[in-house]
């Protein structure tokens, strides 16, 4: 038996030289996510606050002006207008001027003095649903308190009192929430890219089809190339994780040691997917359209953005498959929720299983695409 | 049907009955033929004829659909990563890396055959000193002109001390000085008993190697020496001699001269015309006629046929045999 990994030692060698000589992508490819966590972490609020309303108060008086204390003060929504008519209500909802529009009647007082019950009609814009469904619920909730408060003098009698705790990011901070998620997302992105451009860059140039005709072995040639990548996935993830903890000021409850234990098969699984595109790419350009389409289900099916008990099963049962939402559970386990080993032992091993799957499949049908082409 | 392949010492390559098929279309049809220790064979065909898949089966890189293949001794269907630790091969694009200098691309290739540290050092010496790289030993191989380019090449391919190189298109874009200096270099190490597996465009090339081998669309129509090829009788058919007319008026001459009964074939070379004409045509008759027409004729002097003029007669001959046997 012949040493299966012949060539490795020159093949990483010269790479990192690769590396060397091109601080520019280096660079990019360091610096690039970390302005994305910038962007997404400081510019994106998933917390729903302040929606612009439109209020036609055709009664005035004291109880109609409490009701609209209350919806203000639930931090929601925001008046920023008043009307006097019915269609000046809908205009400024069907012109995207605001999202929700409250018409209190002209006998909205009488009718609470007469112990009578009174209505609130509450126009929703339902072309965002997360923002309609906030609405729903917060004009729901002020609706059946404030005739709670009518019906019984002390509230403290209430029946059932609901004590909601959120046992992690108490404070719904949304960096806390996608950060760690992105963390997932920006790894996969940065090594998928560069270990297909390193196999597709000498592709072009020919030097793959030279290599082929020396005695190196295609697993030292594999190995050889990925593994400058790994360790700049390792640094990349070192660097996010320093970001996310330092200028976003996102607590990491758990083991940071065990983070870097389980980016690994993580890291060979888009490093494999990063062959498996060049595999198939003949250009670079063609390698950043397939590396984008392999993005996609991971971002949309992965639980990053979506959450995955929410989907129709079909997409439930496919998120098993990619292996980003073993990931963002495992970061979001560690930093979020403190989850040691014992808790995420199995997401370890399905990144473990997926990555030596598709480190085996990418070497076949790189030896069969690539060597025999 | 491909016959079994005996062991020949004195062989580089021998290849039997060679097959490839791409789905449907076959790439190399039937292909045979033998290359000697220290020869340099050139290997010619238009493009697409198969000539890189002919390399691309020797080498190991593509299976063979059939026939059988020995290289250096070692059978290329069993053995293909022992044949590739004998070779050495230079692609037509000079495979190099660019963003890496002339040493450091030598370094690479060098330990990707694994060679020891001592050796490795010798042989990037030896390397340097034979292809004159000094001066640029500390240059990113972009910077070399295609000259310097290939020369790096060439000692890249070379550098585990192989006794068979292919050298696809070593030539292709490089300048006439260059080419001179590659085909001095090449003599000199087939003189040390190095053999070279050569493909080229260039009809002057293919004049200086010791045996070539013409495939057209995947049929190999010649193999032999140029001199042995000049007289066969398809070249050459009995009862014929060819000349060569020279005239300043060239497009004249050569509407009129295949218009003379006995005058087979012409065509036109810089200042003159070879024409291919029957033994009892006259050449004082044939001068006399073209000056009655108007034409001055400086020189008309028999001419051995050139390669190019072998590869044209053969590539007709095969024409003809591919139609009639469609037809």
């Amino acid at each position: 038996m012949r040493n299966y990994f012949r060539g490795f030692g020159a093949v990483f060698y010269k790479e990192v030289l690769h590396v060397r000589r091109d601080p520019a992508t280096l660079f990019f490819s360091l610096v690039i996510p970390l302005l994305q966590m910038v962007v997404l972490g400081f510019g994106i609020d998933t917390n729903i606050r302040q929606v612009n309303t439109v209020v036609y108060n055709a009664d005035g008086r004291r109880e109609s002006r409490e009701l609209l204390d209350r919806l203000k003060n639930s931090d929601t929504f925001h008046i920023f207008r008043y009307v006097d008519n019915d269609k000046d209500l809908n205009d400024a909802i069907v012109a995207g001027r605001a999202r929700v529009g409250i018409k209190i009647p002209v006998d909205y007082s009488d009718r609470l003095i007469h112990n009578m019950s009174a209505q609130v009609l509450v126009l929703i814009d339902g072309s965002d649903s997360s923002v309609a469904g906030q609405a729903i619920n917060v004009t729901t909730a002020i609706g059946l308190d404030e005739s709670l408060r009518r019906v019984l003098a002390d509230r403290s009698t209430f029946a059932v009192d609901m004590r909601p705790k959120i046992l992690f990011n108490p404070d719904s901070r949304s960096p806390n929430f996608l950060l760690p998620g992105l963390t997932a997302i920006l790894l996969l992105n940065v090594t998928t890219f560069l270990t297909a451009f390193s196999i597709v860059r000498e592709k072009e140039r020919g030097t793959l089809e030279q290599l082929f005709v020396t005695p190196v072995r295609p697993m030292g040639l594999l190995l050889g190339k990925l593994l400058p990548y790994l360790g700049i996935g390792f640094a990349e993830l070192c660097a996010i994780v320093t970001f996310m903890r330092f200028v976003f000021q996102v607590p990491i409850h758990g083991s940071v040691i065990l983070l870097g234990f389980l980016s690994i098969p993580y890291l060979f699984v888009s490093l494999s997917i990063g062959i498996l595109v060049s595999s198939k790419a003949k250009t670079q350009s063609e390698a950043i359209q397939l590396a984008f389409l392999t993005f996609l289900p991971s971002i949309f099916f992965s639980g990053y953005i979506f959450p995955r008990e929410t989907m129709p099963t079909f997409f439930y049962v496919i998120s098993y498959f990619i292996p980003a939402s073993y990931f963002i559970n495992i970061t979001r386990g560690i930093i979020l929720r403190g989850a040691g080993i014992a808790q995420l032992w199995t997401d370890g091993l399905a990144l473990f299983a997926i990555g030596s799957f598709l480190l085996i499949i990418a070497a076949r049908r790189f030896q069969k695409k690539v060597i025999m082409a | 049907m491909a016959t079994p392949l005996e062991f020949a010492p004195q062989l580089a390559i021998s290849a039997n009955n060679l097959v490839r098929r791409f789905g449907n279309f076959t790439a190399v049809n039937d292909v045979s033929f033998r290359v000697e220790k220290g020869e340099i064979f050139g290997f010619l065909g238009p493009n697409g004829s198969g000539k890189t898949t002919v390399i691309k089966m020797l080498t190991g890189l593509l299976p063979l659909s059939g026939g059988e293949a020995l290289v250096e001794g070692l059978n290329v269907r069993t053995d293909s990563e022992s044949v590739r630790e004998r070779i050495g091969y230079m692609s037509q694009n000079f495979s190099l890396y660019y963003d890496l200098t002339v040493t450091e691309n030598l370094q690479f290739y060098g330990r990707i055959y694994s060679l020891e540290l001592a050796r490795l050092k010798r042989r990037i010496d030896e390397i340097v000193q034979l292809n004159g790289l000094e001066p640029y030993l500390n240059r990113l191989a972009s910077q070399l002109s295609g000259g310097w380019k290939q020369r790096l090449a060439l000692g890249c391919a070379m550098l585990h001390e192989p006794k068979l190189l292919f050298l696809d298109e070593p030539t292709a874009g490089i300048d006439p000085v260059a080419r001179r200096q590659l085909w001095d270099l090449l003599f000199e190490l087939s003189g040390h008993g190095i053999t070279f597996f050569v493909t080229t465009h260039y009809m002057d090339e293919a004049e200086r190697c010791s045996h070539v081998a013409y495939i057209y669309y995947g049929k190999l129509i010649a193999d032999g020496t140029p001199n042995s090829l000049r007289e066969l009788p398809d070249v050459q058919p009995q009862g014929t001699f060819r000349v060569e007319i020279t005239t300043p008026e060239v497009t004249r001459a050569l509407r009129f001269a295949r218009q003379i009964p006995g005058i087979r074939s012409a065509t036109i070379f810089g200042q003159s015309i070879h024409a291919l004409i029957d033994d009892h045509f006259n050449l004082d008759d044939l001068r006399n006629q073209l000056l009655k027409n108007g034409i001055a004729v400086a020189e008309i002097r028999p001419l051995a046929p050139s390669l190019e003029d072998v590869f044209v007669e053969l590539t007709y001959k095969h024409q003809a045999l591919l139609e009639a046997s469609h037809a």
